[in-house]
């Protein structure tokens, strides 16, 4: 499953292996926007992984990201706006041989679609959730998003917002049954990729907020993080996200956080004074909800009727 | 029409007076929570068994805990038995039985008793210790016997007593014990009926169940002079009995529907519950979503995945839903959609039936989304309708909505055994490569209809979007793909219609009056034709299954009568109101849609009472229009 089936890694057969084969439409996101960034390192992660283009299934909302799944060759489906992760939940349903990436907005997962977000972490079924957010409503052309700074204008407030932001990562970890929350930073392609990757193998539903660019809109947010590697706290662990040493050396700030600590995460989350990225919280062998609802995918259809002629004549007169 | 006649009973030792009767309408009405619902769906389900034609309707309170001896507390069954196949809830009770007087007057208020009504009222309340309630009972009475029904008052509570310290919570097996011998009902077939219904509680619970039984039946055979003969018909083929969101589940499973994803919501959720409780043994999953949108949108994700799914609500719940099924539509993504109707508008009549969501079914979702709308009429239909649904959502790929509604949902009635098969289920998903040459949208330029790739196929891979997109399920703004695209999805509902055949008409083919109805006012609208062409009026009835598309046929059918109008459960402008002229009035909304369609000047009378329209009613409405017609054919006759 999820092309790590041992087979391949040992052999690669006919299957796919080049970023042509995982490429779909010219991705049409402005220069610049991070968006790109995720889509490369998610490119060349399925080719890494030799992901089953027929097996793999892309679901967004509506949003400039959630344009994503056009930009992919495999499964993909672009839905409605906030509604993202019931559908995801719905195809992992009947279907566990079915690998589901969910890509979501700031206004997508945190706004519109906030009672999916909290309820779809509860469930936690195998998905790899990537939240790209750039703190604005990107393809309604900048509306302030529940992540938004206080005080930050957009078209709606241009005196600036009223309120502070929700902070996706504090919210997950407040949500029983959470298993793996991460955070990383689209201008950062190792950790970006190791990031994604660690979420894909997850089993569970894994939710990875990647604080992402938009150049067009609010290019002021993350550019002293971008410019600074100081303001980024990178956590590490055994545990957690593995990078390469060379690729480690260029964060100057680190600290160690075992995330199987959730009290320590939620401590590292609240952080304002720096954005942590690593590894929050994994919890092995959380319950998980697709483990339920697949019970039954295997009946014949004879079982189905026999059963079905019992029931029935529980009415009979 | 029953005629009075003495006759030996086989309780030889009690005289008793047998009446024949082919048809009679029992209520038993209690406060909420003394068990009046279990006594009347077994009574029910007895007189079904016992072969009689059946039809249940529930009497369900107002408030989940109402105040006792309230009237917005009382809860019930209404139960219609006949020699032939009863159809609906009829008319005036000819039997009631209360647990006190209060409660009576809610059915009073309902327009449920007539003078002659045999009320047989508890009579516990007349020793009650608070002085207050032993006037108010007596008071009550008096006005009974004013109002003409035949009042007997019987010790219920006294003689549960002996039979348990907690009369209020066996009280309704002792009724159902005098009925069965109001009814002469066989009493082993109504022992093993207890028996298991009781089963999982303990042969305690059993035994205590049974000599409630026993002692209502005994103390009738000896102190009540009158039984109600109802000649039974063994039917020929083996029969079933159920409600009609039993048999939505039923048909669920016999159409091979694997996920059911739902939100709870009245009159709706007892379907799911009753899946829930046996959806695993043909494999099936109910899942509850945080909300509708959800539960539409995870049934949406099953199906798309090859999966067959139904999402079950009722009209709020549909409102939510409308966006995702505009994606269903725009996407074509077979789903069926359950909407067990309840009044309206907002949370409106929560446990009360209305027929007031099949506009908003057809045209609920933003842009033009056709959709197939279809709408059972009897709990048999409620069964099979949802085999077809499926068929039909994957067939023509796309949302299938069935309405039912409140009286379909709780009312019980019996019909044929069905016989389910292997290709009645869904097949198993398609895992075959798919033909990379052809697109996911492979639009037949004539019908519109198509193939979808399925995920796991190899060479299938597309992204579904809700954007505009061309046959590739790219994204296309141009407007000619767009027109085309429009086309093509409407174009599937002219050609299902074109392989409908036009709907029978019930009694002459041509006349002066052509009553058309939707769903669960069947049997009522017909029994109201049936009696006023016994009076010798020129009326027919139509009933339409099919909502969207409409059933061919109509405009030929319509031109044989002098005036057309429907006969709906819904709102409609009553026309000589204040404001309300030709120009400003609204009309039902099967009455919309059939004039919008045909062009014909199609009347209607509809009612929002929140329960089943009595046959009676309808006998009453449409009179003065037939004696108008009828006004009108004879000048027009002078004239010519
Ligand atoms: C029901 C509904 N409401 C509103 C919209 C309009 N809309 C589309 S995307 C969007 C916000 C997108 O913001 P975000 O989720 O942060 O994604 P981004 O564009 O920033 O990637 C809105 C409000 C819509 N498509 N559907
Ligand atoms: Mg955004």
């Amino acid at each position: 499953m999820y092309g790590l089936n041992l087979d391949w890694e040992i052999e690669p057969g006919p299957r796919t292996c080049t970023l042509e084969d995982y490429k779909g439409a010219e991705a049409r996101w402005c220069p610049g926007c991070g968006d790109h960034a995720v889509l490369n390192a998610v490119h060349r992660l399925a080719r890494d992984e030799r992901w089953p283009t027929e097996r793999t299934v892309v679901v967004s909302g509506i949003g400039c990201s959630s344009r994503f799944p056009h930009y992919m060759s495999t499964y993909g489906f672009h839905g409605l706006h906030g509604r993202a992760l019931p559908v995801a939940c719905g195809i992992r349903s009947r279907r566990p041989d079915l690998d589901v990436i969910v890509i979501t907005g700031d206004g997508d997962c945190c706004a519109i679609g906030t009672a999916h977000w909290i309820h779809a972490i509860r469930y936690n079924m195998n998905l790899t959730v990537l939240l790209l957010d750039n703190n604005i409503y990107g393809l309604t052309k900048s509306q302030t998003s529940p992540t938004t700074r206080f005080g930050e204008k957009s078209n709606t407030h241009p005196k600036g917002s009223f309120f502070a932001s929700l902070n996706p990562i504090s919210v997950t970890l407040g949500i029983p049954n959470a298993s793996f929350v991460a955070q990383t930073i689209d201008w950062n392609p190792p950790h970006l990729y190791a990031t994604i990757k660690a979420a894909h193998r997850h089993q569970g539903t894994s939710f990875v907020r990647i604080l992402q660019r938009c150049p067009h809109f609010t290019p002021h947010v993350f550019a002293p993080a971008q410019q600074d590697l100081n303001q980024v706290l990178l956590m590490t662990h055994a545990e957690g996200i593995q990078l390469e040493e060379p690729a480690r050396k260029l964060f100057p700030n680190c600290v160690e956080h075992d995330p199987r600590d959730l009290a320590a995460a939620r401590r590292l989350a609240d952080r304002e004074d720096v954005y942590p990225v690593g590894l929050f919280y994994r919890k092995e062998g959380a319950l998980r909800y697709d483990e339920h609802t697949a019970t039954g995918i295997d009946f014949t259809p004879q079982q189905k009727l026999d059963a079905l002629n019992r029931i029935l004549d529980r009415f009979r007169i | 029409m029953s005629k009075e006649l003495a006759v030996a009973s086989g309780f030889s030792e009690h005289r008793c007076i047998l009446l024949p009767v082919d048809q009679h309408i029992v209520e038993i009405v209690s406060d909420s929570g003394e068990g009046a619902q279990t006594c009347g769906q077994m009574f029910g389900a007895l007189c079904a068994k016992s072969g009689f034609g059946v039809w249940t309707v529930e009497i369900i309170p107002a408030e989940i805990e109402p105040p006792a001896r309230s009237r917005a507390g009382a809860s019930g069954n209404r139960i219609r038995i006949g020699s032939q196949p009863v159809t609906n809830a009829g008319d005036c009770a000819d039997l009631v039985v209360a647990f006190n007087e209060q409660v009576v007057y809610s059915r009073i208020d309902a327009g449920a008793l007539r003078a002659g009504t045999l009320l047989f009222l508890d009579n516990c309340w007349a020793s009650d210790p608070d002085p207050s309630i032993r006037s108010m009972y007596a008071e009550a009475v008096e006005d009974f016997l004013r109002r003409g029904y035949e009042v007997s008052e019987i010790p219920v509570q006294e003689q549960c007593r002996q039979y348990t310290e907690d009369p209020r919570r066996g009280k309704n097996m002792w009724v159902l014990g005098m009925l069965c011998a109001l009814y002469d009902l066989d009493m082993d077939l109504v022992r093993r009926e207890l028996a298991q219904r009781f089963a999982r509680k303990g042969d305690a619970v059993i035994q205590k169940n049974l000599a409630l039984l026993e002692g209502g039946h005994n103390w009738t055979v000896k102190q009540v002079e009158r039984r109600f003969h109802v000649p039974a018909r063994k039917p020929a083929q083996p029969m079933v009995v159920m409600n009609g969101n039993q048999a939505l589940g039923l048909g669920i499973m016999a159409a091979g529907i694997e996920l059911c994803s739902m939100y709870p919501i009245t009159p709706a959720t007892s379907a799911s519950h009753f899946l829930a409780s046996v959806f695993e043994q043909v494999g099936g999953f109910v899942h509850q979503a945080e909300d509708e949108i959800a539960a539409i949108g995870f049934a949406i994700g099953a199906s798309y995945a090859g999966k067959t799914a139904v999402t079950i609500t009722s009209g709020p719940g549909l409102a939510l839903k409308t966006e995702f099924l505009g994606l269903a539509v725009m996407a074509e993504i077979p789903l069926v959609v359950v909407v067990v109707q309840r009044g309206g508008p907002s949370t409106g009549l929560p446990t009360k039936i209305e027929q007031g969501d099949l506009l908003a079914s057809l045209y609920g979702s933003p842009g033009d989304s056709p959709k197939i709308v279809l709408a059972p009429a009897t709990i048999e239909e409620c069964f099979h309708f949802m085999v077809l649904a499926r068929k039909l959502a994957e067939e023509f790929r796309g949302p299938v909505i069935v309405l039912s509604d409140a009286n379909l949902a709780t009312g019980q009635q019996p019909f044929p055994r069905p016989s389910p098969s292997l290709s009645w289920l869904a097949p198993p998903v398609d895992q075959n490569d798919w033909n990379p040459d052809v697109p996911p949208f492979a639009w037949d330029p004539k019908t519109g209809l198509s193939k979808r790739p399925v995920p796991g196929q190899k060479g299938g891979e597309y992204v579904l979007t809700g954007l505009a997109h061309d046959e590739h399920s790219h994204v296309a703004y141009e407007s000619a793909i767009n027109q085309r695209a429009m086309e093509m999805r409407s174009r599937k509902l002219a050609v299902l219609r074109s392989a409908l055949r036009p709907p029978a008409v019930h009694g002459d083919a041509e006349g002066d009056l052509l009553v058309v109805g939707w769903g669960s006012t069947l049997g009522a609208i017909e029994e109201a034709v049936d009696r006023l062409r016994a009076e010798g009026w020129r009326v027919s009835s139509l009933h339409l299954r099919f909502l969207s598309p409409l059933e061919p046929g109509l405009p030929e059918i319509f031109a044989r009568f002098r005036r057309v109008m429907t006969v709906e459960i819904n709102y409609s402008d009553t026309p000589g109101q204040p404001y309300i002229e030709e120009g400003s009035r609204r009309y039902a909304q099967l009455a919309t849609l059939l004039r919008a369609q045909t062009l014909v000047d199609v009347d209607c009378w509809s009612r929002v009472p929140g329960s089943p329209l009595p046959p009676g009613a309808i006998v009453e409405a449409l009179r003065p229009r037939l004696e108008a017609i009828t006004r009108n054919r004879e000048v027009e006759s002078c004239t010519a």
